[in-house]
This record gives structure tokens, C-alpha cells and sequence, in this order.
């Protein structure tokens, strides 16, 4: 596949022309993480949950394939249709064909960041298909037409301002409006009459229960349960990780997964959908999409625990100061960027560089995902198999080279350091990256080396 | 501390300290000095390899870890200023042939604030430094080598480096709004991500600025040589000051603070 648009440092450099703007997105996103670090601190066993969930996922990555046929088996004996998809494009052709089958043109979705992955509303549009986002953020940003830029968060990159204007065009409010509560009221109407009129829903799936064949759903505005209850047909679409073994294990997630995401102890709504209702039809569509082969790296296979809680790119400083498009990827921010590789390396090469390594990321996980160690293993990956720049390629080799040899080096630095003092304009141009809003270090005459022979071996 | 004067201390100065901040490699080695150790300073040494690494190129950093296990095999510690090196040797520092001598020069590597915390167990610092100082906490000393607790975690709070700061006269530290955020240094992130690299700076200098703070301090001089950038960029009055600088009283010429 080709290159995006523009890499994560390019579009960071853009979203960063309005200053305050970026201090308002790092405030607002930096708000939510401290109503998780609340939320989490509460409770004497948070950390002692967070290791029952990483291990509960660490049972399901090495069972995965007696826990989806167990799945499949108990859903079907429950009146659900299980269909496999290989890769995007079974996918999307397996709910197309669905909703063809019941001649339907229009279906209402909640918020699924596998269709996302997966472009499912794009494809649908081209043939014919209209579908309606109901989650809030999701059908602001599909008014917009852009992607969500956050998974739990959608429109988290836009302001009050910018609702109002946007629903002023599409909806009809007053012009220059910003009440939020005035707003959601015009697109709680707007959202009713599509519910009430489309025949299909589609949803996407938090947890699926591998002993009972059920599936829950999280959402805070009950509208997956809005679309599915009117639907005569419910879709509902996962990735295969989405597994878990027992209903009970549902006692770790559920409290893990709204702490972490927006530090509420639980979702407004956690629904359980297991049988259709007489005369609906329910469909699972369970996708892998290269899962399987991030499943068979073992430095990477542990990314597959996660549970989209969007947590890391709270904490993190990069996503906080760069905004979830600058990923272009569905999914943003740290794990993003240990996904992403494993769907396009070629596209996603710049993604692991976009970080600081701070390792945050890997303290918030609720299901304890070495992000930042993957990170740096994804660059030695990408750096092997020819995916970095090779201008920066050639700079990292000469300085391995100085620094293998110690005469060198010293030579080197002491060259260097003259340079720097005499003409200085050799590092301080528009050139030097660094330079642009830095100061440089100020050379010394000395290095510590010459210090030291000079008061410690003479 | 009379057994300390037979243990061998191999102090490792990282290369852009040693090329641009030898005052801190000049205040780590006289500190250790001062509390007994015997140090020695193998001229053979050059860096961790970190910067290839982090980039992606490990395999670039073959002669990195062979001067390095060369230079220090023999020292019963290796102590640095650099909580980010220390945190690539422990992790990563590996000869091919040479494991197991490998593994055990991993296992005497340490950072110089937990070498005086963990190791020679110091109870009392003579160093005074009379001003009102901010500690910017490095991510990889605290993530990886667990110099302090971490925000994220719900755990007890403890922290190294303000241990050792609290043990010296005068100094006023200054609490931040935000204890543990990343600097925005990360290596040739500061580089490769110009743009988000100065504004995490920004606002890490802000943090302190807006807190009163008269010096910024660490144990890891790469992020504060990021910060010290940006503030004299702006030309702020605030300086930075490696931490094993304000401990071995170093900083007696230090310019009036008009």
C-alpha cells in the first residue's frame, strides 16, 4: 500500500500551528486521564484486577481456537449466525450481502472501530448503502467527514463552536448555538427518526463469551441497544480477540474498561445480547484481518489483549499534543501504533518513531500491554526490513561508526565543539532541526575526558 | 563506608555529557569521591548505543557494548548521571560470544541516584544550595528503573531523587502540576518529531516556571539539556542543574540571580 498522506511528524508540525488550540486538546484529554487516575486509585485492587485481566487475555490468546469454535457453537444454538471473515473485504462483503438479501439500503451502526479498520462505510455508500452513525461523537465526525480521531472520544479534537456550526448546516439549529445540552437535544431528534425507520443495526462488540454465547456492548448513550431493539436484523462485528472465556470474567472487564476509558466505575449502559428476538435476526461477523499473524509474533502478539479503552492515548504526551489523525490509522495513539504496522508496514512505518518512549502508555493499560516495549521492537523490525528513511539510515550509521572507536570520537567531539565556537552559524541554521526553537548546548573548551586525564592520571 | 574504599567504581559519562556537560560528569565523579568510593573513569569508553537503537538500528551497536564491557568488566560498579543509558545498558547491553560476562556487568550497572539511594545508603548530604528548585523526573529512570513511584499506578508513593534533595540545606523544592509528564526529549524523537518534541518542552518549563521554580533539576541531563534549550530560547532566568551537581555542592560560582 502507498504512504499516507502525511507522516504522524508532518501532521504533527500542522496541528501544532495553533497553539492554543493544542494546549485546549492536551487539557481536555489530560482532564480524562486524571478522572482515571481517580477512578482507578479508588479501588485497593485496581492494580490486582489489572493483572487478572492481562492474564485472563494471555488464557484467550493461547486457547483462541477451542474458545471461537466454542463461541460459534453455543451462538448458534442460541439462534445466532456466525459468519468468518478473513480480511477487510470478506467482511464488507459478508454485511452487504446480509442486508441485500432483506433488499435493505439504509441501517443505523453504533459505535464499531472494527469497521473502521475495515473502511465498512465507505464500501457500503459506494454500493448504495446509507449508514448512519449513532453514537454522538461518531455521527458528528460523519457529518464532517472525517474519521473518529479518538475510539472511545470521536470528536474530542473539535470544540463546542464547532458542533454548533456543523449541526447550524446539517441539522438546522441556530445559527452560532454552543448550549451543549440545546445541541445534543436537536441530534437526539435527528437520530430518533432514524431509529425508528431503518430496518438493520449494526453494532460492535466489547466482550463475547466464549461458554454462554453471548455478547456484551458498552456504550454510554444506549444507542446500540436503541438500533438493535427496532432492527428486524442486528449485525454485530468483532475481531477474533474479543473472546473471553466465562461470564464471570466479565466481573474484571467491565470495571476495567470504563475506569480506564473515562474514569466511570461503569458504562451507562453494559448490554447483553444473546438470542435474537422472534422474529429479528441476529448475525456475528468475526473477523481476523492479519490478527493471526500479529497472534504468531511473539513480541507483538500481546497487543491482540487489548480492550480499546483508548487509556493510552489519554496518558500519552505525543497523542495529547498531536491529535488522533495525525495517526492515520482507525485506531490512534500507542496502540495504534503497535497495531498498525501489522496491517501495513510500508504505511504505518513512522508510527512507532511517534514516541518518546515515555512509557506511560504501558502503566494506564488496564490489561497491562508492554506498549512501549513493542514500540521499540517494532523499530528494530521496520529498521531491518527497510521501512526508515535511508537518509536517516546513513546519519545513524556514522554516528555508530564515531562511536566505535574512541580515538575517533574524541577527535570528533573536540572538532566538533571548535566548530560550534568558532562558527557557530555551521549548527545555528534553519537546517538544524534542533535549532529551529532551541538553543544549542554551549560547547565547552573541555570535554570531560580531557578534564579527567589532565587532574586524575597525570 | 570503610568497604566502599575497596570497591572499584567504573563511572560511565554519556557521550554528550561528556562532550558538552563535563561539569556534570566533573560534579558525579567528585561526589562519589567524597563518600569513599574509589572511581575510576576508563578512557576507552564512548556510549551506551541508545541512539542507534532507539532508532531502530540495535544491530548497529555491536561496538558500543564490546567498549563497554571491555572498559568496565573489571569495577565492582558502574555508576552514571544518566538514568536513559542506564536503563539501554541494563536492558539491552549484550556481547555475542560473551553472555554470561554480559549479564553480570548488566547486574552492576546503576544509575548515580539509586547508587547513593540502594547502594552506599547515604543518610547525609553536605551540600547547601539555597533556591526554590523544580525536579523534572526522567521517564526512564522512573518507568524503567523505578527511581519514583509513577502517577499511573495505584501504589505508595516514594521517590530517590527527592529523598536525596530533601537531605540538602536550603533547597526549596517546588511541586508541579504535573509530577511525572515526559519532557518530549526521546532521543532523535527531538529531531525526527521537531514540532511535538519543543512543545512537550514548552510546557514542561511552563510547569515549573508557573511554580516558582529558580532552577530545574534531574538526573538525566539529555532531558534537561532539551528544556535548557528552550528556556534560553526565551531567554528565561531559570536555569537547569544536574542533580549530582547540586549534591556535590558544585554550583558555589553560581551567577546572581538578578
Amino acid at each position: 500500500m502507498s504512504k499516507p498522506k502525511m507522516d504522524h511528524a508532518t501532521a504533527s508540525e500542522a496541528f501544532n500551528k495553533d497553539e492554543n488550540y493544542v494546549d485546549w486538546h492536551d487539557e481536555t484529554l489530560w482532564f480524562v486521564r486524571q478522572k482515571r487516575d481517580k477512578a482507578s486509585k479508588v479501588l485497593p485492587e485496581w492494580e490486582a484486577l489489572r493483572e487478572a485481566g492481562s492474564q485472563i487475555k494471555h488464557y484467550v490468546l493461547s486457547h483462541l481456537d477451542e474458545l471461537l469454535i466454542q463461541f460459534e457453537k453455543n451462538a448458534q444454538q442460541n439462534g445466532v449466525r456466525v459468519h468468518w471473515a478473513s480480511d477487510a473485504d470478506e467482511h464488507n462483503a459478508i454485511v452487504l450481502d446480509l442486508l441485500r438479501k432483506h433488499q435493505i439500503t439504509q441501517m443505523v451502526k453504533s459505535k464499531s472501530m472494527l469497521t473502521e479498520e475495515c473502511h465498512m462505510n465507505e464500501y457500503l455508500a459506494a454500493n448504495g448503502i446509507e449508514v448512519i452513525d449513532t453514537d454522538l461523537g461518531e455521527r458528528i465526525v460523519q457529518l464532517r467527514e472525517e474519521p473518529p480521531s479518538h475510539i472511545v472520544l470521536p470528536a474530542i479534537h473539535l470544540k463546542k463552536k464547532d458542533i454548533g456550526d456543523l449541526f447550524h448546516t446539517h441539522l438546522g439549529t441556530e445559527a452560532g448555538a454552543t448550549d451543549p445540552q440545546y445541541l445534543t437535544e436537536a441530534a437526539r431528534q435527528h437520530l430518533r427518526d432514524k431509529f425508528v425507520t431503518r430496518r438493520a443495526a449494526l453494532t460492535g462488540v466489547n466482550f463475547a463469551v466464549a461458554e454462554t454465547g453471548g455478547f456484551v456492548v458498552a456504550t454510554n448513550e444506549g444507542n446500540a441497544d436503541m438500533g438493535a431493539h427496532l432492527a428486524d436484523i442486528h449485525i454485530a462485528c468483532m475481531g477474533f480477540e474479543k473472546i473471553i472465556p466465562k461470564q464471570e470474567h466479565l466481573g474484571v472487564f467491565l470495571r476495567l474498561l470504563a475506569r480506564s476509558a473515562t474514569g466511570q466505575p461503569i458504562t451507562t449502559y453494559s448490554s447483553h445480547f444473546k438470542t435474537p428476538r422472534p422474529g429479528q435476526e441476529m448475525h456475528m461477523v468475526i473477523l481476523d484481518n492479519n490478527r493471526s499473524v500479529q497472534l504468531g509474533r511473539p513480541d507483538f502478539r500481546n497487543s491482540l489483549k487489548c480492550i480499546r479503552c483508548g487509556a493510552c492515548m489519554n496518558t500519552c504526551p505525543v497523542y495529547r499534543r498531536s491529535g488522533g489523525h495525525s495517526y492515520h490509522n482507525a485506531v490512534a495513539g500507542p496502540i495504534g501504533s503497535i497495531l498498525a504496522p501489522n496491517l501495513d508496514m510500508t504505511k504505518n512505518a513512522d508510527l512507532p518513531f511517534a514516541s518518546t518512549l515515555c512509557g506511560s502508555c504501558s502503566n494506564v493499560c488496564p490489561v497491562k500491554i508492554d506498549i512501549h516495549d513493542q514500540l521499540y521492537k517494532w523499530r528494530q523490525v521496520l529498521a531491518q526490513q527497510g521501512h526508515v528513511p535511508k537518509a536517516k539510515q546513513m546519519g545513524i550509521k556514522a554516528m555508530s561508526v564515531v562511536l566505535s572507536q574512541p580515538r575517533f570520537y574524541q577527535w570528533s567531539g573536540r572538532i566538533g565543539r571548535t566548530l560550534m565556537r568558532s562558527v557557530p552559524f555551521m549548527v545555528n541554521n534553519g537546517l538544524n532541526p534542533w535549532f529551529k526553537q532551541r538553543e544549542m548546548p554551549e560547547p565547552p573548551q573541555e570535554s570531560f575526558r580531557d578534564w579527567y586525564v589532565r587532574n586524575r592520571q597525570d | 563506608m570503610q568497604a566502599l574504599n575497596r570497591v572499584k567504581v567504573g563511572l560511565f559519562i554519556p557521550c554528550y555529557v561528556d562532550q558538552f556537560y563535563p561539569r556534570v560528569g566533573i560534579a558525579s565523579l567528585e561526589l562519589l569521591e567524597k563518600l569513599g568510593c574509589q572511581v575510576v573513569f576508563p578512557t576507552t569508553q564512548t556510549c551506551c548505543g541508545q541512539p542507534m537503537a532507539n532508532s531502530g538500528f540495535e544491530n548497529m551497536t555491536g561496538a558500543c557494548n564490546q567498549l563497554f564491557l571491555d572498559s568496565f568488566s573489571d569495577c565492582d560498579y558502574v555508576v552514571s548521571p544518566s538514568g536513559s543509558c542506564i536503563l539501554h545498558l541494563k536492558e539491552h547491553m549484550k556481547v555475542a560470544g560473551k553472555e554470561n560476562q554480559s549479564k553480570i556487568l548488566r547486574a552492576k550497572v546503576f544509575e548515580l541516584v539509586e547508587f547513593l539511594t540502594d547502594i552506599l545508603k547515604i543518610k547525609e548530604i553536605k551540600s547547601e544550595f539555597p533556591y526554590r528548585v523544580g525536579l523534572h523526573q526522567g521517564c526512564h529512570g522512573q518507568r524503567g528503573l523505578l527511581l519514583a513511584q509513577m502517577s499511573e499506578l495505584n501504589a505508595p508513593a516514594y521517590s530517590k531523587p527527592l529523598g536525596l534533595l530533601r537531605k540538602v540545606k536550603g533547597l526549596e523544592l517546588v511541586d508541579l502540576d504535573r509530577a511525572d509528564e515526559c519532557c518530549g526529549f526521546g532521543g532523535t524523537f527531538c529531531v525526527s518529531e521537531e514540532a511535538i518534541s519543543v512543545k512537550m518542552g514548552k510546557d514542561r518549563v511552563a510547569d515549573h516556571i508557573r511554580n516558582g521554580a529558580e532552577f530545574i533539576t534531574g538526573s538525566d541531563m539529555s532531558c534537561l539539556m532539551h528544556l535548557e534549550g528552550i528556556l534560553r530560547r526565551r531567554e528565561s532566568k531559570v536555569k537547569v542543574i544536574h542533580i549530582a551537581e547540586i549534591l556535590n555542592g558544585s554550583y558555589i560560582t553560581a551567577p546572581a540571580l538578578s
